[in-house]
């Protein structure tokens, strides 16, 4: 275990010695203390290393991860695990606005609740909140799977493309072009996979499947005030 | 952008530290404005006094007899505490109003800053450390203080456009944000009577949130009612002689945390502000939710 000290250090040291660790690196479990809430702690990352921060974290944590597992032993600030690309992010506490944001793969778990955009314009991620979502989340979201074990804020899925959307609470309200869609075998079991990734004991026949109505993939002039 | 940070005290142990713990968190939020940075502190009170915090570009000359100045004016007893470009005028509590007309008649290049039993405003342009040291802010007490630091978007880089702005007596006002239907509320303002003196929008909002309250409100209605008339992004954090207020717009954009603990409820743009808070790893730590107001009262 390598422990890095993010005041003593600081953040351009820690991310540097984080991004030259290559695939055979050695150096494989890193803990770093004093966390303080700094900003873009263990970005870019691109080695199947194991990451834990101790504290919470402030913007960006995590952001364009690859192969990497990063842990935050604190709650995360806005934009945690942002355009994820694949690896593990893992929030034991809660995480701010746009959580996932952009993200093209990999998976990323909240234990506490995310708030508003949480997985916005999502292209391939999979995000399993353990408690509730904000509003707005995955406005636009492309592809991937939201899975929410509590309740989802207002607007969810506004302008939605082919994300999946896995609710168990109460949805506050639809955005425009999203609905709720038929569960069928094959989405208990991603949801069954998901569940289990993300260390969640929710049943998968608990959860309604929201999806895109695909109304608003073309221009239509009838359909002009949803847009 | 801008940094706000807000410290409400309930622990009495905890109120020679305000200052230095306000500062501290205000410094930590630096580069989220580096225009200009101000402080509301409430400190302690004065009998029937009442203090009016007054701010001049020329101090000395402003400042070096104005107690006497205002003292026969009014035909009270009037004492001075300068901090640099500042000072707070102590005053019969009754006189108060005489006073702001007398004032603007013996001093017209002095700007009032602030009028309270127990609030002072201090503010000026300048990175948060530099004017935390001006002021020796570090050294202040009081119950509860609310901080903002300045990236100025909708009005110039000026004294009287940075924050705390002050909505009446005792109540204060900072805001992360912009208001993009400021211009129609000046004017609405105006027509009820309202004056607005800089062309800032957060001063609109804190007219705002004045004129609600001298026309029935109490401040928690105010700021339910400013979630349907201002229009923008905004996240309001307020003070009041006894209590602090936090509100977001519906969007909820701007950043906040909360953290709230035996001792105090703290508020920083981020949370890099509160952490070194006493206790604050045992802390219960929240994002405030959008279209909600929040408040404490002592």
């Amino acid at each position: 275990m390598q422990t890095f000290d993010l005041e003593a250090r600081g953040l351009r040291d820690l991310n540097s010695t984080l991004q030259a660790q290559k695939d055979a690196t050695n150096q494989t479990a890193w803990e770093i203390v004093n966390a303080r809430g700094s900003h873009a702690i263990a970005v870019g990352l691109d080695a199947p290393i194991e990451v834990t921060v101790k504290g919470s974290t402030g913007y960006y944590c995590g952001g364009m991860n690859k192969q990497a597992t990063i842990h935050i032993d604190g709650s995360a600030g806005p934009g945690v695990a942002e355009n994820m690309m694949s690896g593990t992010v893992i929030v034991e506490g809660d995480a701010s606005q746009y959580a996932g944001a952009t993200g093209h793969g990999g998976l990323l778990v909240i234990k506490g609740n995310a708030s508003s955009r949480c997985g916005i314009s999502m292209k391939g991620l999979d995000i399993v909140v353990h408690g509730n979502i904000g509003h707005m989340s995955a406005f636009m979201a492309q592809s991937g799977n939201l899975v929410v074990c509590g309740d989802a804020g207002d607007a969810l899925g506004d302008s939605l493309y082919e994300a999946r959307l896995f609710v168990r609470g109460a949805v506050k309200s639809l955005g425009a072009d999203c609905e709720e869609k038929e569960m069928r075998p094959e989405h208990l079991e991603i949801l069954r996979d998901l569940l289990e990734r993300a260390g969640c004991d929710a049943k998968p026949e608990e959860f309604r499947r929201y999806g895109s109505a695909r109304k608003l993939y073309n221009f239509d002039v009838d359909n002009a005030a949803a847009y | 952008m801008c940094g706000i940070v807000g410290l409400f005290l309930k622990d009495k142990s905890l109120e020679p530290e305000l200052g230095r713990l306000l500062t501290d968190m205000l410094v930590t939020m630096t580069d989220r404005g580096p225009d200009s940075a101000g402080i509301a502190i409430y400190g302690a009170e004065n009998g029937s006094q009442t203090k009016l915090t007054v701010q001049s570009d020329d101090a000395d000359a402003d400042f070096a007899t104005l107690a006497d100045d205002l003292g026969r004016a009014i035909d009270a007893p009037v004492t001075l505490r300068r901090k640099d470009t500042h000072a707070v005028l102590d005053l019969p509590a009754d006189q108060a109003s005489q006073a702001r007309q007398a004032l603007r008649e013996l001093r017209p290049g002095v700007r009032v800053m602030s009028l309270g039993e127990t609030m002072e405003i201090y503010k000026e342009v300048g990175l948060p450390k530099d004017v935390a040291a001006r002021f020796d802010v570090a050294r202040m007490q009081g119950s509860h203080g609310i901080g903002h630091t300045r990236m100025a978007t909708e009005s110039a880089v000026t004294t009287m456009g940075a924050h705390p702005f002050s909505t009446g007596s005792d109540q204060c006002l900072v805001h992360n944000g912009s208001l993009s239907n400021h211009n129609s509320w000046r004017r609405k303002l105006a027509r009820e009577g309202v004056h607005v003196e800089t062309m800032n929008d957060t001063e609109v909002g804190a007219a705002y949130l004045t004129w609600k309250m001298q026309t029935g409100s109490t401040l928690g209605e105010a700021l339910e009612s400013s979630l349907d008339d201002l229009d923008g992004f905004f996240t309001f954090v307020v003070g009041t002689k006894d209590g602090f207020g936090v509100v977001r717009d519906p969007i909820a954009c701007k950043p906040a945390v909360m953290a709230e603990t035996d001792q105090y409820v703290a508020f920083g743009s981020e949370y890099r502000a509160l952490v070194n808070l006493p206790g604050i790893d045992a802390a219960r730590v929240w994002e405030p939710e959008p279209a909600t107001v929040y408040f404490w009262n002592h």
